[in-house]
Parts: structure tokens; sequence; C-alpha cells
């Protein structure tokens, strides 16, 4: 049985509409995402489910998911926050700010606060070089930029986020 | 022809076909091009970077459109600022090629440099090493020392199973590319690819089984480092502690030339073994590629004359109800004695894995006392493909727009993988297939026409195609009819006709000896009447269940509808390479006297009063013919076992006893008898299938960088027969009699019909004894529709009882959507005495607990 | 700047909405250009603006444009919205707030080639930007200007967005079109490039974000309209991505050809705590080390001028380097990024990344001698010329200017090496 392709149907649908009809696997990425949704990260289950939806070998689904690195084949935190650290950041203090913000948490970078809600993690630009220092959000909600940030500001942020409110803007504008 | 390019490289004019990349040209020039993830065989992707070189180019006078000449004449030749690659680069007319200036060798020092970065450099334990193309190329064109600290080196997982048969050494690795290309471009099998990017890419499987192929073992030849090895040869051996000897792979009617790489080995008692199997060069017959199969389930033939496997060892005799011991002579003194008194009472059985050579001497044996042959098969139809058959010169590698290619009631990539893989190219090249079948198999997928059609209707099928194109025969039966009116079939058959060339491929999935004979009949008369036969990439070709039933057909070896009364009715039966009491025990009744001929005490020998063992093909010579008539000669691979005999051995000196004039010898001279009296033979000998002509691409020949570790071919290419149309003869339409064995009258009484269907890997006796295979080996199964196990209270993967042929079995249920309602397909060899289309009942066996 | 051409949205906050744009000439060029110019003269315009590519790599719009192979169907659009080069986030402003411009550009270039379907490739982060996109793709649609028989004309035209996740070899125009594929987003081989060759093997044209932007205004207002701003070779203007060690980071809309001085001290507000500018990468992390002295600052930033100091234009990410900076610092950052973004398909920039960020972090560290800089140079020149597409090449930019350029940074370096041995 196929779960992803019975839960999200009509969406499933709509991704499949956006290529041609003998292109059905360039809705691989879009696929993983719908499946990323499901658990934080793609599981085997689901490297089968789409292969199948496409047409194509579960291998083909996983070199998908080893090679670009918004997909995670490992569950994290229930959020990811990504903090951006490359060098113009860098350069407006973004390594002081990630730092700082993992004692706060009492936690290194790359690992995730015992409650399970975060994991903080440092990424590569993310075209926001003028608001450093700032980070993304990542969930099965979505993703969503944080910019201009103190590492009070983004605190603020965990706190809610742990008392579950949402982290993407209202109108999904960021 | 293509147009033809001149170019200079290194100095030397090479004169090559417009399109052809440099490292092509160079290497058909002699000049070596280190190339890592290029490869002969697949498209150039040009990211090693290791095959570096200085291009100059002809300036252009923009005005007039003529190459600029320098003061003294020659064309002005302008190099590029940057090193480029002789893979990914087509030659253009006067083109200069430099590889072999400072600048190239610096570049490619400093490719290889890089590579061996990561590598670990355990060349001393490497499965590879000796022939290993890094190791080679290291030495020939690497840096003198590495300036990367050693400490700093990507540690990686060294013992990575993908799947049971193959093993990856992350740490090995290139990134090369060659084997994830191989799976997807050639095998078109991709369960293998590549994870992570960068520095971190390492190649997975995420297929169930790991590597679930049948061509896997090819990417360890193309592997070029010892990243990828086979479970089976992994720290067996040092290669160049290696012999190697010539031979044809005995598994499927394709012919797969192979060599066999030996060693003498103390633990096995200092005897000469096989350590692995090895692709070897034939582009008329497998390219450079070999399935896993051939590749793998060669043990069967081990431990001849050692006593410690299941071979036969000495000859028995049945003394006081026991098979005894016996000494050669003693067991040839009964047999003859026994043959002498059958006179024509004698029926000789003979299976299609022997030896053209082996079964000529049956032949001449049983006729020269009178007695019958009969050949122990499922299929029929081998005299029409030796009228019909490919012409001579046939190769698939010809085959591409303009040719057209049907295959019927055959799943190729089970019955024969290399057969697959060729069409598949050929259709890649533009040809067009025609898939004709009851169920769908893998093949379809590159069909441009697919025919269904029911169990029970494969000649009928055929000749509705022929009848829709010219209505022959008025008079067709219902089935005919009815299938003669679908637009599908009718499209089919006017591609097939109005092809240039037309080959058809016929198998025996779903029918017996009767059906398949009628299929061929059918098939030939498709193709007599398109005028498809009589010429290369033309004609007929079966899909044999065993490697030689072509050869045994050309011997004179005929089936017989009636096996089952005429082996009870023969005064004495002479079984030879063929086990018909294992295979269903009500032919276990033989007649008055039995001699089994064999290399294990199969269920038939455990009845007989004779056995004589013999040697396994590796320990002898011999040929073979393929399913495209193609006659190729195998060589010893390990010495002659003692007190073991070859097939043709034994039944000479049977012969010679009985005062008749037969070979036992020399196989060479048994050829030359065959040569003197079957006429499509005329003219063979061992000198003329041991010829041997230039082909490309170039592999073996110590260059395993270029091609891979697949044999060079100088042990002969084989000599393909010109069948009787070729040779003038007159070849008429015959209507094959409708049994009309349609599926209602066949069917169970709960109106169930079992099909036949073939699997690669069997439970056979030439697959079983290779352990390493059991794992992808179902066990005994059969399939059938969701709709008829529901109707049965039969759920997935149920144990059932199945009863055919009068004979009760265990079965594991597969349900499978594409099994026709109301058949139940029975894979051949898979202990489930299956012959031909019969009908089968069915239920649930009572579970016992343990 | 008098009038922005690209950023308008900072004179008209609400060119956003589909209204808003219309009232300002929106969708004008996109309706001339279906019913009454022919897709050859469309190119012909933006091919006498003199427009070039705002991806990096400056190449003629219009040219490329006419590349386009007639002889396959059907033809597709793919425009670029990878934006992943460290220092560059101007794509972004122009999508998240003037785009209906940018679909116009989209949709003319499609109409240039006769494209029935374009594509726009956005980086994976780019998720809400992606969302923004497809409902203002909806109200096209809903408007009529999107969909079938456009203006009666029977033109067919659909846009969809499709997002990457997280590989900034993906802005490399064919690892995008692999990428978009359904595969690794690993480059392909060129030639053949994508106009005779593109996505699913077909003709296509691969444009920048913000040179499609342009293409509305061009068709409406003329070539030589164009020309007016900017300078002969490289006409119009260019968004500059402001970052690093400057007061005012941010996107600016100035003609080509205005000098990294006026960039930075009249728009960027100069140096944070009054400190001395020491270096200058215009091209983001891809970017060779200008050392900023006062030629450096009067050069003109435009495509023919920069390489005249030692660096490309690139998009035009202008990262700024203060002396508080160290340069070994500085490039084991970008070398770490290259190491990270590295596809792996070719062997010298996948082994050679991560051989390098081995020298980079030693030296950083304080822990390498001497001829491990000469060794990093080594490395870094052993890439040069050798890899397979531009990331590689892109990656020893700033390795080798700067250990050519600011050799002191490292020489002080490796001293703090011999100083730590030293010390009991
Ligand atoms: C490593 C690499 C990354 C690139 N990233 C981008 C990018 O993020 N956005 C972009 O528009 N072009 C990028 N390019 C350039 C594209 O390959 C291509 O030249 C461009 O999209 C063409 O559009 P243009 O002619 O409008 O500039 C990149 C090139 C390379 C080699
Ligand atoms: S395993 Fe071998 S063939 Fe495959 S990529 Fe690695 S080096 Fe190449
Ligand atoms: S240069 Fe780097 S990014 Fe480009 S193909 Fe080679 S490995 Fe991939
Ligand atoms: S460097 Fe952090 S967003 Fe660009
Ligand atoms: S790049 Fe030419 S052989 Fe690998």
């Amino acid at each position: 049985m196929n779960h992803l392709a019975e839960k999200y149907s009509e969406e499933i649908q709509a991704i499949l509409a956006k290529y041609p009809a003998d292109q059905k696997r360039s809705a691989v990425m879009p696929l993983l995402y719908l499946a990323q949704r499901e658990s934080g990260y793609v599981t085997k289950t689901a490297m089968n489910e789409i292969a199948e939806l496409l047409g194509i070998t579960a291998t083909e689904v996983a070199s998908i998911v080893g090679f670009y690195s918004l997909y995670y084949d490992k569950p994290a935190g229930k959020y990811r926050i990504q903090v951006c650290t490359d060098l113009p950041c860098a350069l407006r203090g973004a390594e002081e700010f990630l730092e700082k913000l993992c004692e706060n948490l009492g936690i290194r970078v790359g690992e995730t606060t015992p409650d399970g809600m975060v994991t903080v993690e440092h990424v590569m630009c993310l075209a926001a070089c003028d608001k450093a220092p700032m980070f993304q959000v990542q969930s099965g909600e979505g993703l969503s930029y944080h910019e201009n940030q103190t590492v009070e500001s983004a605190m603020a942020l965990i706190q809610s986020l742990k008392k579950g409110a949402s982290h993407s803007n209202k109108d999904g504008h960021p | 022809m293509a147009k033809q390019v001149t170019l200079t490289i290194d100095g030397k004019q090479v004169t090559v076909p417009e399109g052809t990349l440099i490292v092509d040209a160079a290497k058909k020039a002699g000049i070596d091009v280190p190339v890592f993830c290029y490869h002969p065989k697949m498209e150039p992707v040009g990211m090693c970077r290791m095959c570096l070189v200085e291009i100059g180019r002809p300036v252009i006078d923009r005005a007039t459109g003529q190459v600029v000449k320098e003061a003294d004449g020659s064309p002005k030749v302008q190099f590029g600022p940057k090193l480029e690659t002789a893979c990914t680069t087509p030659v253009s007319e006067g083109m200069v090629v430099v590889g072999a200036s400072e600048k190239v060798k610096a570049g490619r020092e400093d490719i290889l440099e890089f590579l061996l970065t990561s590598h670990p450099l355990d060349c001393p334990i490497c499965d590879k090493g000796g022939e290993c193309p890094l190791q080679d190329l290291t030495m020939g064109f690497g840096p003198g020392e590495s300036r990367f600290i050693f400490d700093e080196k990507m540690r990686m997982d060294k013992h990575v199973p993908l799947g049971e048969l193959i093993y990856l050494d992350r740490e090995r690795c290139i990134q090369c590319g060659r084997c994830v290309r191989f799976q997807s471009e050639i095998a078109d099998d991709p369960v293998i690819g590549f994870y992570q990017r960068g520095r971190s890419l390492e190649i997975v499987t995420f297929s169930e089984p790991g590597f679930d192929s049948y061509f896997s073992g090819n990417t360890t030849d193309i592997c070029p480092v010892g990243a990828l090895t086979t479970a089976d040869f992994r720290f067996g051996a040092r290669p160049w502690e290696l012999n190697n000897a010539a031979s044809i792979c005995s598994q499927c009617p394709v012919g797969c030339n192979i060599t066999f790489n030996t060693r003498r080995e103390a633990r096995s008692g200092g005897r000469m073994v096989i350590k692995r199997v090895m692709p070897r060069q034939n582009e008329a017959v497998n390219e450079i590629w070999i399935c896993d199969k051939g590749r793998f389930a060669y043990h069967f033939t081990e431990g001849g004359g050692s006593g410690n496997s299941e071979r036969l060892t000495q000859p028995l005799v049945r003394k006081n109800g026991e098979l005894a011991p016996v000494s050669w002579d003693e067991a040839l003194q009964v047999v003859a004695e026994r043959f002498r008194q059958a006179g024509s009472g004698l029926l000789t059985l003979a299976g299609g894995r022997l030896s053209n050579e082996d079964l000529f001497n049956l032949r001449q044996l049983t006729q020269g006392l009178g007695g019958q042959t009969a050949l122990y098969t499922q299929m029929a139809g081998g005299d029409l493909v030796a009228q019909v058959g490919v012409g001579q010169g046939t190769n698939f590698a010809d085959m591409g727009a303009g040719s057209a290619i049907l295959v019927v009631a055959s799943d190729l990539h089970e019955e024969a993988p290399i057969w697959y893989l060729r069409i598949k190219q050929a259709v890649e090249r533009g040809a067009m297939l025609i898939v004709a079948g009851a169920r769908p198999t893998r093949l379809e997928k590159y069909a441009a026409h697919v025919v269904r059609y029911p169990y029970g209707s494969e000649a009928a099928a055929i000749l509705a195609m022929l009848n829709s194109l010219s209505a022959k025969r008025p008079n067709l039966p219902e089935p005919v009819q009815a299938l003669a009116r679908s637009p599908e079939l009718q499209a089919a058959a006017k591609a097939f006709a109005g092809a240039q060339n037309g080959l058809v491929l016929y198998g025996s999935e779903g029918l017996g000896l009767e059906g398949s004979q009628a299929l061929a009949q059918a098939c030939a008369n498709l193709l007599i009447s398109t005028n498809h036969i009589g010429r290369a990439n033309n004609g007929l070709i079966a899909v044999w269940q065993r490697a030689n039933e072509q050869g045994a057909w050309d011997m004179g070896f005929r089936p017989r509808t009636d096996l089952a009364e005429a082996m009870k009715s023969a005064r004495v039966l002479y079984v030879v390479a063929a086990d018909p009491a294992g295979d269903d025990p009500s032919m276990a009744e033989a007649g008055e006297f039995l001699v089994v001929q064999e290399l294990f005490l199969t269920d038939t020998a455990k009845l007989a009063d004779v056995v004589l063992p013999v040697e396994a093909y590796t320990e002898r010579e011999g040929s073979f013919t393929s399913g495209e008539r193609r006659v190729q000669r195998f060589y010893p691979a390990v010495p002659e076992p003692a007190g073991l005999k070859a097939d043709f051995a034994v039944t000479g000196q049977i012969g010679q006893l009985l005062g008749l004039d037969l070979e036992a010898r020399f196989a060479s001279k048994v050829m030359l008898r065959i040569a003197s009296q079957i006429a499509d033979y005329a003219g063979l000998d061992y000198v003329r299938l041991a010829e041997v002509v230039e082909q490309w691409p170039i592999v073996g020949r110590g260059d395993v960088y270029y091609g891979g570790t697949s044999y060079e071919n100088s042990q002969g290419l084989g000599v393909q027969l010109a069948p009787a149309a070729q040779r003038g003869a007159a070849v008429p339409l015959a209507w094959p009699e409708f049994a009309s064995q349609s599926h209602s009258q066949q069917a169970s009484a709960e109106g169930l019909l079992a099909a036949p269907i073939n699997r690669l890997l069997d439970r056979g006796q030439t697959v079983w004894p290779s352990t390493l295979l059991h794992s992808r080996i179902p066990q005994p199964y059969v399939a059938l529709n969701p709709a008829d196990a529901a109707v049965l209270r039969i759920p997935s993967g149920a144990m059932l009882q199945v009863t055919l042929n009068g004979t009760a079995r265990l079965a594991a249920a597969h349900l499978d959507e594409n099994v026709p309602q109301g058949v139940v397909l029975v894979p051949r060899s898979m202990g489930l005495p299956i012959f031909g289309p019969a009908p089968v009942e069915i239920r649930r066996a009572e579970v016992v607990s343990a | 700047m008098s009038e922005y051409l690209l950023l308008r949205h900072r004179q008209i906050p609400d060119i956003g909405n589909l209204t808003v744009y219309r009232q300002n000439e929106g969708f004008q060029a996109f309706h001339k250009a279906v019913t009454s110019m022919k897709p050859e003269e469309v190119t012909e315009v933006v091919k006498a603006s003199g427009l070039r590519g705002r991806g990096g790599a400056g190449f003629p719009t219009g040219l490329k444009w006419s590349f386009i192979d007639k002889n396959k169907w059907p033809h597709y659009v793919v425009a670029n919205a990878d934006e992943s080069e460290p220092g560059t986030f101007k794509d972004r402003e122009i999508m998240e707030n003037n785009p209906f411009q940018f679909l116009e550009g989209v949709m003319l270039c499609a109409y240039a080639i006769q494209a029935n379907v374009a594509y726009i490739y956005l980086r994976g982060e780019f998720w809400q930007i992606a969302a923004h996109l497809d409902r203002k793709i909806a109200e096209l649609h809903s408007a009529g200007l999107l969909g079938d028989n456009l203006f009666g004309t029977g033109y067919s035209l659909r846009l969809y967005t499709h997002l990457g996740a997280g590989a900034y070899i993906c802005g490399e125009e064919t690892a995008m079109l692999e990428s978009l594929e359904g595969k690794l987003g690993q480059p392909r081989l060129r030639p053949p490039f994508p106009p005779s060759f593109g996505l699913y093997g077909m003709p296509t044209v691969v444009n920048n974000v913000e040179t499609l932007t342009n293409v509305p205004l061009i068709i409406e207002k003329g070539a030589a309209w164009y020309r007016g701003y900017g300078t002969e070779k490289s006409a119009g203007v260019k968004i500059f991505s402001l970052s690093g060690c400057v007061n005012k980071p941010g996107n600016y809309e100035l003609p080509l050809g205005t000098t990294f001085r006026e960039l930075i001290y009249e728009h960027g507000g100069g140096i944070p705590g009054g400190r001395q500018i020491k270096a200058i990468m215009p091209a983001g992390a891809s970017s060779s080390l200008i050392v900023a002295n006062e030629q450096a600052l009067d050069t003109p930033m435009d495509y023919e001028s920069v390489p005249a100091v030692g660096a490309q234009l690139g998009s035009a990410s202008v990262i700024i380097i203060d002396e508080s900076v160290d340069i070994p610092w500085l490039i084991n950052k970008t070398i770490h990024f290259f190491k990270h973004e590295s596809c792996g398909k070719c062997t010298p920039c996948r082994e050679g990344s991560y051989w390098m960020m081995h020298l980079t972090e030693r030296i950083d560290k304080g822990k390498a001698t001497w001829k491990d800089v000469e060794l990093l140079k080594d490395v870094a020149t052993q890439i040069r010329g050798k890899c397979l597409c531009a990331l590689g090449e892109f990656s020893i930019e700033a390795v080798l200017s700067g250990i050519d350029r600011f050799r002191q940074d490292f020489e002080a370096r490796v001293g703090a090496r011999e100083m730590i041995e030293t010390q009991p």
C-alpha cells in the first residue's frame, strides 16, 4: 500500500501536472518535500513509495535524498534552527551569535535539545547576507527566515516554538 | 560509411570515422591515453579528468574559409590555453593532439595525485592488485610521491556488501561512476547509485535484495580499482597467480564467451581449481559482458574426481540390488553386452547440456545398433531453425533502424539475459521490437508493439499476424480469427513485414513440445512469407532451455511426445545428461535395463543398473552450437580428473567394444566426423573454430584501464552456420496442426491451467550447487492472479499443495496481477513437475506445526 | 538614483499587486509582443539593448535567445532563481517585492523562443517565495495573461515553480537542468549548450532572475532607451548586493560602471568603526580578492573594468573586507563553502577542495608551516583549468589571490605557529 499516494493524492496530482507526462521523474524533489513533511526526514518506506509513484528505483530516489542538503535521512529535533555562518554573515558576527545561541540552549552545534524540540546547525549562505545574524527554521510546517537576529530574539522564538507557536509568517510571505 | 577524418596524435597520422572520440582514435593508433571514467561501451562523461591532452586545431581564415598556412606551407595550428579531455572531444579534420608533452604529463600527474589523496593504498591486500588500472596508470603516469598527509585521509567502510554477490570498499572507490552508469545505461537496472556529494560521494544500493540485477558482476570488471569485488572471488587469489582457459558458458543458448581463471590450490589437495569466471570478448555474441548466472553458477563443475563434492567418481554397477563401484572395463563390458542384446530395443535419451561431439557419438552408437534416440527437452522446433535460422553474419550489434525483432513466448530477461541486453541496445539504435506474450515481461518496456494472447494461443497469435498480412488460410480456427481482429496485432504484423530485416525469437513459456513445435512453424511461416530468411540479421532463433539444444537437433536428436511410453518399452535405456525421474517421479518406471551417464548421482542414476561418471565440460574440450547457430569451442580449464572420462569418450569406447567405428580419444576428431557427415557443419574443424579477427573495442592485452578485465578473445570467435535457406534450399510453408489447446479444454476441474515459465536462477542441477546464489533463488512457488486467489481464499505467501501430472508438491503462493486469470504460472526446474501446459489443482496446505 | 528599473517597489510600494503593476505599464510589453511582434523581433530588441546575463557570466542575453535550435521542439525557459553565491541576495528582493516584472520577463523570453512552458527553479530555502510566486502565477491565469490562446493569438504559456533543495551547484545551468529532471545536480558536459540541448534534451534558455526582470522595460521602452544606462559594453543597470564590513549592507541598483568607491562610501555608508577597507570580493565567494587601494576603489564596476584589477564582476555580490579581517581565516571560510558544495563529479574539484580544506584549516589554526602555504598554492594551481565546471575553478580564486596579494597575513599565521612551538 502506498501511504503517501493515498494521503496526498490531490497534492501529488498537482505536482505531477507540472511536468510532461513522460518526465514524471522531475517530480521527485517536490514529492520528497511532501514525504519529509510527514516525519521530518525521509524514511525508507517513503523512498520506496515515491519510487513506485514515479516508476524509478528506490536507489534513484535515495540518491536525491543524499545529494541535496535540505533532505534528511535521519530524524532530528522537531525544529531545525539553521544559522548561516558563511563569509558575509560571519563578517557580521554570525559565528559569535551561533556560539551564544548554543550556550543558551546548552547544546553544541549539530545537537538536539534534550526535549527533542530544537536542533541547531550551521549552514551556508541563505541569500540574506545584509540581515545577519540570521537563520532559517525548518520543520514539518515548512521553512521560514528570521533575520537581523539577536540571541534574545532567537531564544524568544524558540520559547514560543516550544509552546506550539508557528514559525512561518502569517501570509507565508517572508 | 561515415565520413573519414584525418588527424595527428603524437606525431602519428590517424584516419578514423567522423564522430570518433580522440581517446578511441588514439587507442586505434596504439597510443594510450589514460582513462578512468571513460569506457568504450558507454557515453563519455568527462568526470575523472585523467585523459587530458593538448589539442590544436587548424586556423581557418574567416573570409576565405581556407586553412591558414605557416610560412613553410604547413597548416597553422592553434592550441587552446587549457588541457582538454580526450574522452569527450570528437576528432576533427587536421586536429593535432599532443599527449606526450611535459604539460600533459604534469596535468595527468596532478589528477593522479588528487585521486591518491583519498585512496587507501592497500594494494598488497587488494583483489584487484595486478589488474588494477589505478595501480597501472600510477606507475605509468603518476607523481613520485604524495604530499597529502596520510592521517587526513577520509576513513570509510571497507567491506560493504551490496547484496550477497558484490562487495564494495568505499575507501578504494574513485567515484568514476562506471558502475552506476553501467547499471543505468547498459543494464537498465539502476539499483546502485551515488549518495551524498563532493568528497563524501559513496556508492549505495537501496534495492531489495541489494544490488538486485542479473548483470551486477560486470561492474567488477569495469571498476578501475578494487572497490567492487564479487563475493565469489574476494580474497580468493591474486590475479597474477591465475591461469586462464577459454570456454563457453553452458547456462543458456546465448553461448557467452568466457574465461575460467584457475589456480593450483593447496587447500584442494594441490589440484587445479576454478577461481572465477570472466567474460571473454565476442562482439557478435556477448560483447564483453556476461550475466550473473554465467559468472556464479559454475560451481556445479567443481570437485571432479576428488570425492569431496557431489560429483560421481567411479563407475557403478548394481549388484545384489546395490550400486557398487567397479572398474571402467567392467562397467563398459556390462553396458556393451546389454546394448548388443538390446539392439533396436536401445533408447538413448540425451540432454541439451552435452557437447556436439558427445551427441554425435551417441547418435552414431545408437544408430549403429539400430536403436532410437530422443532429446530430453520440453521445447521443439530445432529442425525449423536449421532451415530458416538466422543467416550467417547475424549480429545484434548490427541491428538498428530498419530491423524488426519479434520475441514470442519468452521472458528474455530471465531466459537469456545477454540477448535481452543486446535487443534493448538494438532498440536504442532504432530497431523495432514486437513482444508477443501472454503476460507482461520486462522486455516490453522497449517494445514498439505488444501483442497479448491467452496462454495456449501462441502459434495462433503468430498465424494471426501472418493472416492479417495476407489471408493465406481462410479457415483459421476461431482463436486465430479473434486475435487477427486486434488492431495492435495488425499494426505489429505490418511493421514486421515492412522492415528491411526481420528476426524472430521464440521461447517455451506456457508451452510443451507440441505447442512449441507449432509456434516454431508459425514463426517460420511468418519469416518465409515476409521474406525475412536466408540473410544475415533475418531468421529464427530458439530460446532453448539448455545451452546446446540446437546442437542436439543438428546432430539428429529429436524430442518425442511419447517419451514416457518409449522409455517403458525400451529394452535398454541409456540416459545421458538427463534426469527424468528427478523431474517427474512418474518417469521412474524405466524399462528393463537402465544405464545413466552423469556428473551426479541423480534420482534417475539412483535407479540405474549401471552409472557411468563423466567429466564436467570444464575438464575437457568440445563445442556447443548457440541459439544463433554459432558453433563455439570450449577448452579444458582444469586437468582431466583421474577416473573420469568425457561423454563422447565413454560412448566412443562402448561403440568400439561393439565393433563400431567411433572416435573415443579426441574431440577434435569427432568434430571432423561431424563435418563430414552433417551437411550444415561441413568444413568445420577445431582450427577454424579457433580463428579470431581483431575486435573493437580493444580489451585485455594488459590495457585493463580501457575496457576492463574482460578477456581478449584469442581462442576463437566460433563459426556461425548458414541455415538451409541461405544455402539455397527451398523452404516451404507448412501449417501446424491446431491441437486447439485452448485454455478451457486443458484446465482442471477448478478451471485452472498451469503454464510453465522459465526463471534464470532455478533449482536445477547446474545452478543449485552454487550456494552463493541461494539467497537469490525463491522457494518453490506458483504465481496466480489475486482474483483467482480471492475465490480460492488463498492469501499471498500461503503454502499450497500443488497437484500436477498426478504429483503433489508444496509451493508458496505468489499473487501477481500480471498473471492472467485462470492461469497458474509454474516455474520450471523449481521442484514442481511441469513440462507443458497442464491442468493443475491447488489448495492450501495443512500447516504442520513443528 | 532618479528612477528604479528593477527595484521599483522602492518607489511604488504596492507594485507586487497586479492592479498596481498594470497601472504602471505592467504587461503592456507582453501584450505588445504577443499581439504585434514576431518572436524574433523580441529577441532582436533584447540583442540591441546590450543586456548581458546578470547570473555571473555576463553572456549577451539576446544572442543566447537567438541560438535556440528551431529544429527541435518543444522549447523551454528556465529562470535561474537559485541565488546561492555567498553575498548575493538580489533576486530574492525582486521576487518578493516586484514579482510581476520578473514574471513578465520570463513570459517575454518564452514568447521570444516560442516556449509554452517555463519553469522557475528556486533554491529550496526560497520555499515561501515559491508559494508567493505560485499565487501570483494563479492571478495571471485568472487575468487571462497565462494559459491558452493568449489575447486570441493561439499562443499559450504556463509557468511553474520548482524548488531545489540546498545545493549551490544547481545554480550552474546544466546542473540545474539535471536537477529539474529529477537527477543529481551535477553539471553536464558542454557543448552541447542548453539552447540546443537543454531541459529533457530540448532547446532551452536559462536566464537569471535579474536578467529577465530587465526585459519588460526594454521591450516597452526600446533598446536605445536601455542603452542610456551603463557603459558602451556594459549597458543598463545592475543590482549590487553589498555585504560584509560596511555600514549599510543591502541591494543597490546602479548603472553599470559605477565605481566601487561610490557604492561603498556613498551608498553603503563606508566601513564601520572608521576602520580601513582592506579587500573587496566583487563576485561573492567565487571572487578573487582585490586589494582595496585607491586605484581599485576608483574602478568602474562593469564587465570590462573589474578584470583589469584582477577579478570578475560576476553577479556583483560585493563583499567588503576591512583591516580587522585575516585573509587565512577568510579563505578557510570560502574553501569550506566550496568543499561543502562541490558536487563531486570531477576529480580536481572533489579531491582538491577536500585537500585545500585540510590545508586552510591548518593554516588558519596557526598549525602550519610556510611549506603548507606553498602546498596550498600548488594544489590550487593544480586544480586550475582542469575542472568540469566553473565551481571548481571559482574555488581557487580567493586562495590564489589571497596568498599572492596578502602574503603578509599568511606569513603572520605561520609565524604564530613558530611562536606556539617555541613556548615552553
Ligand atoms: C557554480 C555556479 C553557480 C551558479 N549560480 C548561479 C545562480 O545562483 N544564479 C544564477 O542566475 N546563475 C548562476 N550561475 C550561472 C549560470 O550557470 C548561468 O550562467 C546563468 O543562469 C545564465 O543566466 P544569465 O545569462 O541571465 O546570467 C552559476 C554558475 C556556476 C558555475
Ligand atoms: S565503485 Fe568502482 S566503478 Fe563504481 S564509482 Fe567507484 S571506482 Fe568507479
Ligand atoms: S568542478 Fe566541482 S562542482 Fe563542477 S563538476 Fe567538478 S566536482 Fe562538480
Ligand atoms: S552569508 Fe549568510 S545569508 Fe549570505
Ligand atoms: S575524463 Fe576522460 S577518462 Fe575520465
